[in-house]
């Protein structure tokens, strides 16, 4: 008897129904806005005329099905252990030919940076499609800040590499760590942005926070997700795919619906959540930003220049 | 050989209907998938991914079925010919799925895939070279074209799986694991096929 439970609560002190009720409406409601998790906090963030108006998908299709061959190479692989990743404390090491290089901490480096929404949409080179309500800010600000020296031409970035807690990272799939680059003119547009956020929380794991890159207009792979290193270099930077399949993955990697994969076609692609019968939807030019960014590439040939 | 009669005692009271019914339960749990919203985020790309990988199972089961015979004493020769069908139709069912709802039927784009994009020409060649194993496989046909002739049209079923496992192979980006698994099996069963007859212990006794 000595063992029994005790309480010392009372029937008093049992939330009435009527309020834990209406406090779940409450959650239920934050949660179909996209806007609840249970670790996540709430960001403030200001629109973006970048941002398209399609719509978004939703957090769970932009959360549950994703390529961080970090965590495994299926899809489902980084929703199921990016948990086991420690995004707190985190540092980025900035070097190479900038004015202030150095070990950052996170919140140093993105301390008065402004934070927008930008809805893009968001090409795998695999052929399939999302658009995105992520939150971040210009990668241009973030280089500002660190002053980027006149010789420097390309910026090269690293993932972090901690296989104990980054199980893919036992498999010597992608010779870590992962790598991606930009040329500085690439680097320096508005478009491109460093995402801390979606849906207006904290980037989940799976997406690569604490900190990715979300360069709209070339295929997702180059937006490099959780980056431990920014260099500004003068030569091109090895990148991962094209490290393992430089025929079929090239440095700039633009989406063109007119340089296709050498094994299949980027004519098309197929739009995530749009139904089982929604077929296909003809691929832009640039992903729809060549307005905006054709004239980066001007008096390149493309189809060299994959 | 007490263990392969054991078996091959059970084997023989198995009605190759059960074999048909068995084969289907996947194919009957991915539709039932697709109609609840069982299959993830993107139901297509699984449902054409799990239909495929079946429809590889099921030809290296059929391809097992020989070499257990001759290895294993076993004889599961009865059910070659449910498994055989079965693995058609998956084939057939990843196959409809890529065209109506990976392709969402844009002809212009599935010609010229077929034409340009390897694996998905040596995809269908393979299931060309399954075509016409699936339309004799029946009695009727088999009486028709003689056992020898036959057999003989039937190993098209070789060229057939490793036009499959390099289907598999050649659609994936980097070099995971399991289309290397499935090819090596592939390789490894049709390698057993050219192990020469004496080689085996019961022609070799008689050979000596």
């Amino acid at each position: 008897m000595s063992y029994r439970f005790k309480t010392d609560l009372r029937w008093s002190d049992v939330t009435p129904r009527a309020d834990f009720l209406n406090r779940r409406q409450i959650i239920a409601g934050a949660a179909a806005l996209g806007l609840a998790g249970p670790a996540a906090a709430k960001l403030s963030y200001v629109p973006s005329a970048y941002s398209t108006d399609e719509a978004p998908n939703t957090l769970e299709e932009i959360t549950q099905y994703n390529n961080f061959y970090e965590f495994g190479t299926a899809k489902e692989d980084p929703a199921r252990s990016a948990h086991l990743l420690t995004t707190d404390p985190w540092a980025v090491r900035v070097e190479g030919l900038v004015d202030k290089p150095g070990t950052y901490d996170l919140a140093d480096l993105t301390a008065g940076m402004t934070l927008e929404e930008r809805i893009y949409r968001f090409r795998c080179v695999e052929a399939w499609s999302m658009v995105v309500p992520w939150i971040g800010f210009q990668l241009s600000d973030l280089l500002n800040k660190v002053g980027v020296q006149p010789g420097a031409k390309f910026v090269a970035f690293e993932t972090l590499v901690r296989p104990e807690e980054m199980p893919g990272q036992n498999y010597g799939l992608i010779p870590w760590p992962y790598r991606e680059g930009l040329r500085i003119d690439e680097a320096m547009h508005p478009l491109t942005i460093i995402a801390t956020g979606l849906y207006g929380e904290e980037l989940p794991k799976q997406n690569g926070a604490p900190l990715r890159l979300v360069v709209p207009w070339k295929y997702g792979f180059k937006s490099i997700k959780s980056i431990v290193r920014i260099a500004l270099v003068e030569e091109m930077p090895p990148t991962s795919w094209n490290m393992i399949a430089a025929r079929e993955y090239g440095f700039y990697s633009n989406v063109n619906p007119e340089v296709d994969h050498p094994r299949w076609s980027q004519a098309t692609e197929r739009r995530i959540g749009a139904g089982i019968f929604a077929g296909r939807i003809d691929t832009l030019m640039m992903n729809g930003y060549a307005d905006e960014v054709a004239g980066l590439y001007a008096g390149q040939d493309l189809s060299k220049d994959y | 050989m007490p263990f392969a009669d054991l078996i091959n005692t059970n084997l023989r009271r198995v009605p190759c209907r059960a074999v048909y019914i068995v084969c289907a339960i996947p194919a009957l749990l991915l539709f039932f998938g697709l109609l609840t919203g069982g299959l993830g985020v993107d139901p297509i790309r699984r449902l054409e991914l799990e239909l495929g990988e079946w429809a590889l199972r099921l030809v290296i089961a059929g391809l097992c079925i020989t070499p257990l015979r001759r290895w294993g004493g076993i004889n599961a020769l009865g059910f070659r010919r449910a498994i055989g069908v079965m693995a058609f139709v998956y084939v057939l069912l990843h196959l409809m799925v890529w065209l109506v709802l990976d392709m969402g039927l844009r002809g212009d784009q599935i010609w010229k895939d077929i034409l340009k994009r390897r694996y998905i020409t040596i995809g269908m060649v393979g299931f060309l070279m399954l075509l016409p194993l699936a339309v004799t496989s029946n009695d009727i046909s088999l009486r028709r074209l003689g056992s020898a002739a036959w057999q003989r049209l039937h190993r098209l079923v070789y060229p057939a799986a490793l036009a499959g496992g390099l289907h598999f192979v050649l659609i994936v980006k980097g070099w995971p694991v399991e289309p290397m698994v499935y090819m090596a099996i592939i390789l490894s069963l049709l390698a057993m096929r050219a192990v020469p007859r004496q080689a085996t212990g019961r022609r070799a006794s008689v050979a000596r």
